[in-house]
């Protein structure tokens, strides 16, 4: 077994950070893993920027065009990776924990019979062994794996690694994908795209999230101006989503996402345990909340004890003026 | 046709938890246990799936702790038939893809056509179940289903991917995963709660569903935990009355911290 392959994913024709951080990183632990550093490009339609991963560090990039796999289903692209193993036996396999990028490592490991590190935060080298450290009940701990036999599958939690040019060059090879009828099984007959310019929760580098505090829905809009200033992606508490103010996808905490961007900001969230679980391994955290007995305060970093729907307006303002 | 919901007990995730430095594992035994919020909404969704006809019977089907039944009897109370778990000493530490190849066998004695599962659990939040289940056992898999439509051999899923909803046709036998937006999972009435004591709950070993160490546990997994570190939890930062400069508080963080 020799090298690291980097599932690099596309998304309206760019590569997705979270396939460059992960890259990125793969490029620094092929000193003590071995290399060579490999990416795969799979998708459809895709073509001309391939290249641009050896910028990454990526030596060798394989290119995968089809139709198949274009359609944000798994099973094609498990077909095109486990090809791509069976021909190169790379030592690791590390994709970036988008929802596609869990599906396709998830199944991948199934396939090969292989280990799956999930929402790996860190990565690093034991010796010449790959060791991932992922967080476990909500942040509480912080456990590191490794493998017991190769490949090592590790999926990468978006915003944990700078990505970072090295600028190199890659060979691109064209691959021609030969997918199974059973990983064509599943069809997309239709597709609704997410509304131009908003940002994904788990991917976003910096989230503005809106709670219980909004107190109505339409005061969403509150956080969306801020947000949108700042050019993040906004989240919301369980409270507000269950109240029917925002949609689930949304939700951050306990039952909804687990997010670590560089910057959280809470707006009349109260900062109970089932929301804290799902966002306190965040860099930064600021809070805004009128009560200042809220639980949230004991463990931002900034807390201000306020009217958000003061403090809101001005502070996108702000943030307008220094950006415009 | 019979559906099988894959179901887990996990601790509360909002509680202190305890790590055994011995064997690097959760101490189970331990805490408030409860059925994961997640798969209450696959349950829901199974259970109905029967009351409209489409489906004649609900199975759970989990691996996990014997005891883990009292948790699991609320998906009997909200109206699934029985109770399929796997326990076993030897099915302890098992890895994804283990953990996966004890619920397709299990899944395959019950003559399931359809696999619901929720999104993801509260305790592992891997969310990766679905896809190695799926593949373990050779169907057609589908995850994060916004719904879910029968029409005889096959289901039409409308799926939250990254980049939008799509509608997803698959054929029968599938495995699907199904988010919070699926359904408003029902509470269980006090004749569900009483009933579900009488319904069966069957425990197996992998020796009854013919598995061996190898495929599933601590000596079949390719992973393995080297160490725990439980870090300094966070404290509080600076908290400031807003006196109208609050904005300004802010925005002067955010540009020391080089976040703007």
């Amino acid at each position: 077994m020799a090298g690291i392959l980097v599932v690099a994913e596309t998304s309206g024709g760019n590569f997705r950070r979270v396939s460059l951080e992960t890259l990125s990183k793969a490029r620094e632990l092929t000193g003590a893993l071995g290399g060579p550093l490999a990416a795969v490009v799979a998708g459809s339609g895709i073509s001309g920027n391939a290249g641009d991963l050896g910028a990454y560090g990526a030596e060798k990039v394989f290119v995968v065009d089809n139709e198949a796999l274009g359609t944000g289903l798994a099973a094609p692209h498990v077909d095109v990776i486990a090809k791509l193993q069976a021909e190169n036996d790379f030592s690791a396999i590390l994709v970036g924990g988008t929802a596609l990028g869990r599906d396709i490592a998830a199944a991948l490991a199934a396939r090969l019979g292989a280990g799956l590190n999930s929402d790996s935060i860190d990565l690093t080298a034991n010796g010449s062994a790959l060791r991932a450290r992922r967080p476990a009940f909500g942040g509480q701990n912080l456990v590191d794996a490794e493998w017991t036999s190769g490949p090592a599958i590790a999926l990468v939690r978006p915003n944990s690694f700078p990505a970072s040019e090295s600028g190199g060059t890659a060979e691109v090879v064209t691959v021609t994908p030969e997918i199974s009828d059973a990983a064509l099984a599943a069809k997309v007959t239709a597709r609704k795209p997410a509304e131009a310019g908003k940002i994904g929760l788990e991917e976003a580098s910096m989230i503005v999230s809106g709670g219980r505090g909004l107190g109505a829905p339409e005061n969403f809009a509150t956080v969306e101006a801020l947000a949108s200033a700042l050019g993040a992606a906004v989240g919301a508490s369980r409270a507000a989503v269950d109240a029917g103010w925002y949609p689930h996808p949304n939700q951050v905490g306990q039952t909804g996402k687990t997010v670590s961007p560089n910057l959280y900001i809470a707006c009349g969230i109260s900062g109970a345990v089932q929301h804290k679980v799902g966002m306190q391994t965040s860099d930064v955290i600021i809070a805004i909340n009128k009560d200042e007995d809220a639980p949230i305060f004991q463990f931002a970093d900034l807390g201000v004890v306020g009217d958000l729907f003061e403090i809101l307006p001005q502070l996108t303002d702000l943030v307008k003026a220094r950006q415009g | 046709m019979k559906i099988a919901v894959c179901v887990k007990e996990v601790p509360d995730t909002t509680a202190e938890k305890r790590i055994d430095p011995s064997t690097n594992r959760l101490v189970r035994d331990e805490g408030d246990r409860m059925l994961n919020e997640f798969d209450k909404y696959a349950v829901e969704e199974a259970v109905r799936l029967k009351e409209a006809g489409t489906a004649d019977e609900v199975i759970l089907v989990s691996l996990g702790p014997e005891k883990a039944v009292e948790s699991l009897r609320q998906g009997l109370a909200m109206g699934a038939d029985r109770l399929v778990l796997v326990s076993d000493a030897s099915a302890a530490g098992s890895d994804y893809v283990g953990t996966a190849r004890a619920l397709a066998k299990a899944i395959e004695e019950t003559g399931a056509e359809l696999v619901l599962l929720g999104s993801e659990s509260t305790d592992a939040r891997s969310g990766v179940l679905t896809a190695t289940l799926g593949e373990v056992s050779g169907r057609t898999w589908v995850t994060s289903a916004n719904s879910l439509a029968v029409n005889g051999g096959s289901i039409t899923v409308e799926r939250q991917s990254d980049d939008g909803i799509d509608t997803v046709e698959a054929p029968l036998p599938a495995v699907v995963s199904v988010t919070k937006a699926i359904n408003e999972p029902r509470y269980p009435s006090l004749k569900g709660i009483m009933g579900a004591k009488k319904k069966p709950q069957d425990v197996k070993s992998l020796g009854d569903i013919g598995l061996g160490a190898g495929d599933v546990g601590e000596a079949g997994a390719k992973t393995k935990v080297v160490g725990i570190e439980t870090p300094p939890a966070r404290t509080a930062g600076q908290v400031v009355k807003d006196e109208g400069n609050g904005a300004q508080v802010i925005f002067d963080y955010l540009v020391e911290k080089k976040l703007i």
